[in-house]
């Protein structure tokens, strides 16, 4: 498998290589909506620390990943956009609207496991 | 020019190995950090232009110089249908091919000068340049 996804808990988390092809890319995007589903996931990392570079294609398809594991029930976050790729991506005129980021699977891992609204004991 | 470094550009590898020839020319001519990342980004928005509107091209690839500042120059070459409307090509979110329509002024803005030839039947030409600070 070219993008690992490890399940920890309720959660997945996906480590994206670098230089991915486009064909990988779309597999993976297959495999992680496939296990959402089957290991019931409530929310789902997706690592981009290796990666070296996004263009218009990889940002658009990591985004339709993410949204796509939303609509199946598990909240995604996009950790480790590295700074030069970040500089990139906005002069190119790319954003990961509608998708949450955060700086690293830490940070990505805190946000999915923060308290919700409906949690017991949260109003 | 005989030190041109040339990549045929028929498939989505190509893009992955013209941007990394991008790179490591960028990198000799003096480029560093995120100048890097901003280059092979713009390789691989015309690259991606050739595969997806064109079928097969080529990327050339060489260090030039501006008043003494080094640079390198990108040209994308295909021999495919031509742009029918560049003035609405070079705008944001104007697309044929079904992407996000940020190809070409997306290059223009990660680029110093970008400038496109279009001949309808004939092909497209894009060059790029970026100088070092």
């Amino acid at each position: 498998m070219t993008v690992p996804i490890l399940k920890q808990g309720d959660h997945l988390i996906a480590s994206v290589q670098s230089a991915l092809s486009d064909a990988e890319l779309t597999d993976f995007a297959d495999e992680l909506a496939e296990r959402v589903g089957r290991f019931r996931s409530r929310g789902v990392v997706i690592d981009v620390s290796a990666v070296d570079l996004l263009d218009s294609f990889a940002t658009r398809t990591l985004r339709t990943i993410a949204l796509v594991s939303r609509l199946r029930g598990a909240e995604a976050v996009i950790v480790g956009i590295q700074p030069d790729v970040a500089f990139a991506m906005v002069q190119l005129g790319l954003s990961f609207e509608g998708v949450t980021t955060a700086l690293d699977l830490e940070e990505g891992l805190a946000y999915l496991r923060r308290p919700k609204e409906g949690d017991l004991g949260v109003r | 020019m005989s030190d041109d470094v040339r990549v045929a550009v028929a498939a989505e590898s190509d893009v992955l190995a013209a941007r990394q020839e991008g790179r490591r020319l960028a990198a000799a001519a003096g480029f560093s950090g995120s100048d890097l990342t901003i280059i092979a980004t713009a390789i691989s928005e015309v690259a991606r232009n050739i595969v997806h509107y064109a079928t097969r091209g080529e990327i050339l690839l060489r260090v030039a110089h501006l008043d003494g500042r080094p640079g390198i120059v990108v040209v994308a070459r295909d021999e495919g249908p031509g742009i029918p409307d560049l003035e609405q090509a070079l705008q944001d979110g104007y697309s044929t091919g079904g992407g996000l329509g940020l190809g070409l002024p997306g290059a223009r803005r990660l680029m110093d000068e970008l400038e496109v030839v279009t001949e309808l039947g004939r092909g497209t030409t894009v060059t790029m340049r970026k100088w070092t600070a």
